[in-house]
């Protein structure tokens, strides 16, 4: 089980950022939570500074942009 | 990554990209020659005199709708391309490292080539300070990144030509600079959201660099181009609209009476209307370009230009969540301080 959370205001690409991590999980067999982070105080103390931004148990992976969808898998599955 | 050497098609489609990204350049720069005699005989289907005021409007009209469209999604492009060497963390670690004296053209400078939207400006702000960068080298990196942006400056270039692009450029550059400047010389720190001071000392969050190839960066400015375009247009049609009808029906001395160089007070009556509107560097040029062309000062136009682009109040409603009303004021007062010095130079030399 991971945790995944996804850092954004909630704009559109946050959206499709969620959609991607769970597709790609589907995909691979691997069961995660995904937790949508928007208040600006958390995503600071997360070190996010553009977003949407991504964490894998914890650990700051990706910020800015969609993720690439390989790139995405090598998280989840890492 | 190692990731991408297991794809098995990665070779091929490589080559689609080397060999499509040339051919779509060559054929945008083709019809983008063609569009004058294009808009010219779509305006001739109209039942309209060439000559008359509505005639004038049609023309306008779609002869920039295509032109516009062109320039963005070309510019766009090229800009995602090139931004993908640029990210936020990487302008912090360049920023943090600087004596204040040089962070900030360097802030101004960077906040050009930094990938960021406004829906960020948040946690880029409180990212930029907690890692100890002065309040006002951060406010020149937030105010050159709307106002002296890649689109406004190649749609100016191509719409109004290459003498008021480098003008808005230069002074664009010089605003935000010195505006940031005055701002850190003011001491404004008590005026954060105090848990924003209390996240001063925070944690910085490290951030692995992410390895692109070349095709991964013509895939993001592929994909910023969608995302952008396809979230501007209808701002660029109704900027194009109002271009059209003051290109078509208002008479040339009306504009010189409004927006002309002798009215002294056209300069803030321009800032007080361009602040509260809002819309993006790809709506307004079309308007600054139909104003220019019926006469209305460069002073007067810039003015509203700048603080239609550098000003904007959804902007500052985000702000609100970081900066007490107080600091958000004063930072409204110093930068259209600056845009209304720019219009009152040009109006006065030119």
């Amino acid at each position: 089980m991971k945790t995944v959370k996804v850092y954004g205001p909630g704009c559109a690409r946050c959206e499709t950022t969620e959609k991607m991590i769970k597709d790609a999980a589907a995909k691979l067999g691997v069961e995660v939570e995904v937790e949508k982070i928007t208040d600006a105080r958390s995503m600071a103390m997360a070190g996010v500074m553009s977003t949407p931004g991504i964490s894998v148990d914890g650990k700051l992976v990706h910020a800015g942009g969609l993720p690439d969808a390989a790139r995405l898998e090598g998280w989840l599955s890492a | 990554m190692t990731i991408e050497a297991h794809d098995p098609h990665r070779g091929t489609q490589d080559w689609l990209w080397y060999l499509g990204v040339p051919a779509a350049a060559v054929a945008l720069y083709l019809v983008y020659g063609q569009l004058i005699p294009f808009s010219e005989w779509v305006t001739s289907l109209f039942p309209v005199a060439r000559d008359s005021h509505t005639g004038e409007a049609i023309a306008f009209f779609v002869y920039d709708v295509p032109k516009v469209l062109l320039l963005l999604t070309g510019i766009v492009f090229v800009t995602g391309v090139l931004r993908s060497w640029f990210s936020p963390e990487k302008t912090r670690a360049i920023l943090a490292g600087k004596r204040e004296i040089w962070g900030y053209p360097l802030a101004s400078l960077l906040g050009v080539l930094t990938p960021f939207c406004s829906c960020s400006s948040v946690p880029l702000f409180i990212g930029f300070v907690s890692a100890g960068i002065p309040l006002g080298v951060t406010f020149s990196f937030l105010i050159a990144g709307p106002m002296v942006g890649p689109v406004g400056l190649g749609l100016l270039y191509g719409l109004v030509g290459w003498e008021i692009a480098t003008i808005y450029l230069v002074f664009g550059f010089t605003i935000a600079t010195v505006a940031g400047f005055v701002l850190g010389r003011m001491g404004l720190e008590r005026y954060l959201q105090d848990w924003v001071r209390e996240l001063n000392a925070g944690p910085v969050g490290d951030l692995p660099e992410e390895q692109f190839t070349l095709v991964d960066r013509l895939k993001l400015g592929l994909e910023q181009v969608r995302e952008i375009v396809g979230k501007v247009w209808i701002w660029v049609l109704i900027g194009i609209g109002i271009g059209a009808a003051i290109h078509g029906y208002v008479p040339e001395a009306m504009m010189l009476q409004i927006m002309g160089g002798e009215a002294w007070w056209s300069v803030p009556a321009a800032v007080a209307v361009g602040v509260p509107m809002y819309t993006n560097a790809a709506g307004v040029i079309p308007i600054v370009e139909a104003l220019l062309g019926k006469g209305a000062a460069l002073g007067t136009t810039l003015a509203f230009m700048m603080s239609v682009i550098a000003l904007s109040l959804p902007e500052m409603i985000i702000l609100k969540q970081v900066l007490k009303f107080r600091l958000i004021a004063i930072f409204i007062a110093v930068v259209a301080s600056g845009i209304l010095a720019t219009g009152f130079l040009f109006n006065a030399i030119l």
